[in-house]
């Protein structure tokens, strides 16, 4: 062989080479999705699961070192806050969730979410007290299946609150808003969550930053 | 090596005239066989199909379109395995080819048939486009031509990440999905809450731009009871391919029945709604800023 068919050869398998390790890298990146947190199994004859979350302003460093000022969502997983936005359900079951709102109120961009949609009976359980709407304006989050039809506005701890929390994980001492409303899962299927409202501070119309990375004021409800 | 050179290259030009006529004459034939095929065929399975009656015009539109460009295509890729197989360099030669000089006629006929193809289908878009009422497209907020007769208006609202549907003769009421009465013209008036959206209902060839601060109006006439693709068009975000939805066309009666369900379902919501309007500035963006 010729030094030049040699030099060829040699080019040849090197890009070759280049293609397929970007290519697993690529494939590696693009299938890549944060462990699913199964919903906590009611327990007996009890049929469906528990999903328990909170919402704070900030993530804090301790949950996500390189945007710890990040507003977002956690899960409850024995005993301990997670931060985690990918959530295990039953399939054909009642989910019922419960939600620690600890975040100040921004504002629906669309009033028309700010009625809950989706849920056992079209209401939602705040602070004990059952509704069927927020006023838009009040509105900190949303938690909204689109797929699912659910739709549920969470109210904000008001801003003169003595007792905010600054940063995760959130306890229950602190100034929060209790949400609590059930909905029924069907057939199995991946369905993307996400907040409806603008709460990404300081980015374009609030829907940067954690609106537009997976991981915090979104998700998936993977039902199984 | 030959001892003559010239031996082995043929007469040029008699050559180059028998070469013309036989690929003329190959293409003619093509085209001619190709083209009726295209239309018959190809034609009546061209996207988005026959959901409405401007998507029934895209459906002509595009079949014109590739009729046309049928001949065009053919004389490319003939002329390509024309020229493979007759202007091969024989085995074991090394010929010069003939010089390549301007052909003032072929050039002048390439010219006036390319541009009068071009001419041709952009007076036809216009004609199509005027003649169809903007031919499903969004139109802006002053549409130049309008569909004669009543027309059910519809607001399309997009937002991060799914579209809302707003019915201003029904109390204004909003809804998550989209239901529209058969046979009846639909002003469509389609904006944005936050950043740059498109409205694309596939199967009645509607596509018009979500724009904040805009009212882009679109029309369509639906012919058949059938539900549809909605799919935003703009890449917005993050789950841009999320922002999916089935949309129904159904018969008068069963659009009332439904209309009337949501104007009772959504009404909490509706009380908190602004009044109805083509556009407009949401609040409050105190976190966004």
């Amino acid at each position: 062989m010729s030094i030049f068919a040699r030099k060829l050869l040699g080019t040849i398998l090197a890009v070759a080479a280049l293609g397929v390790l970007i290519g697993l890298y690529v494939a590696d990146w693009a299938t890549s999705f944060p462990k699913s947190m199964p919903a906590r199994t009611l327990p007996g004859n009890s049929q469906g699961a528990d999903l328990t979350l909170e919402t704070v302003a900030a993530v804090g460093s301790k949950y996500s070192p390189s945007h710890p000022s990040w507003v977002s969502y956690l899960i409850r997983s024995n005993g301990q806050w997670v931060h985690n936005t990918d959530y295990t359900v039953p399939a054909n079951s009642v989910v019922h969730v419960t939600i620690y709102q600890f975040d100040t109120p921004t504002g629906l961009r669309n009033p028309f979410l700010s009625q809950v949609q989706g849920t056992e009976g079209g209401t939602a359980t705040i602070d004990g007290k059952t509704v069927n709407a927020v006023e838009p304006e009040e509105a900190s989050h949303t938690f909204a299946v689109p797929e699912l039809g659910v739709f549920v506005p969470l109210p904000g701890v008001p801003e003169e609150s003595k007792h905010l929390c600054e940063e995760a994980p959130c306890e229950l001492n602190m100034d929060h808003r209790t949400i609590s409303f059930s909905f029924r899962t069907g057939k199995k299927g991946r369905f993307r969550w996400q907040c409806f409202v603008p709460c990404g501070a300081g980015w374009y119309f609030g829907n940067g930053g954690p609106m537009q990375t997976f991981g915090y004021m979104d998700g998936f409800i993977n039902v199984v | 090596m030959s001892s003559n050179p010239s031996a082995a290259q043929p007469s040029p030009i008699g050559d180059e005239r028998n070469h013309a006529r036989r690929f003329a004459t190959i293409w003619i034939v093509s085209s001619i066989v190709a083209v009726p095929l295209v239309i018959l065929l190809l034609g009546p399975i061209l996207p988005p199909g026959n959901g409405s009656e401007q998507s029934s015009g895209q459906v002509t539109d595009n079949t014109v379109l590739l009729a046309m460009a049928t001949p065009v295509l053919l004389l490319i890729v003939l002329y390509l395995f024309y020229a493979i197989v007759n202007f091969r360099q024989p085995k074991g030669a090394a010929l010069e080819g003939p010089a390549v000089r301007g052909d003032v006629r072929i050039q002048t006929w390439w010219i006036v048939v390319t541009s009068a193809l071009v001419l041709s289908l952009a007076v036809y878009g216009t004609v199509r486009l005027v003649a169809d009422n903007g031919a499903g497209s969004g139109s802006g907020p002053n549409p130049l031509t309008v569909p004669s007769g009543p027309k059910l208006p519809v607001q399309v609202i997009a937002q991060q990440w799914a579209f809302t549907y707003r019915y201003p003769t029904y109390g204004g009421v909003e809804t998550p999905h989209l239901w529209l009465p058969n046979d009846e013209n639909i002003e469509l008036h389609v904006t944005s809450l936050d950043v740059i959206h498109s409205f694309w209902a596939i199967q009645l060839g509607v596509k018009a731009d979500a724009n904040p601060q805009v009212d882009n109006v679109a029309f369509v006439k639906p012919t058949g009871v059938k539900t549809f693709e909605i799919r935003c068009a703009e890449l917005c975000g993050i789950w841009h391919g999320e922002m999916f939805d089935t949309g129904h066309v159904v018969e008068r009666p069963e659009f009332e029945r439904w209309i009337h369900e949501q104007q009772v379902k959504f009404a909490p919501a509706t009380k908190n709604l602004p009044p109805y309007s083509t556009t407009y500035q949401p609040e409050p963006v105190r976190r966004g800023g």
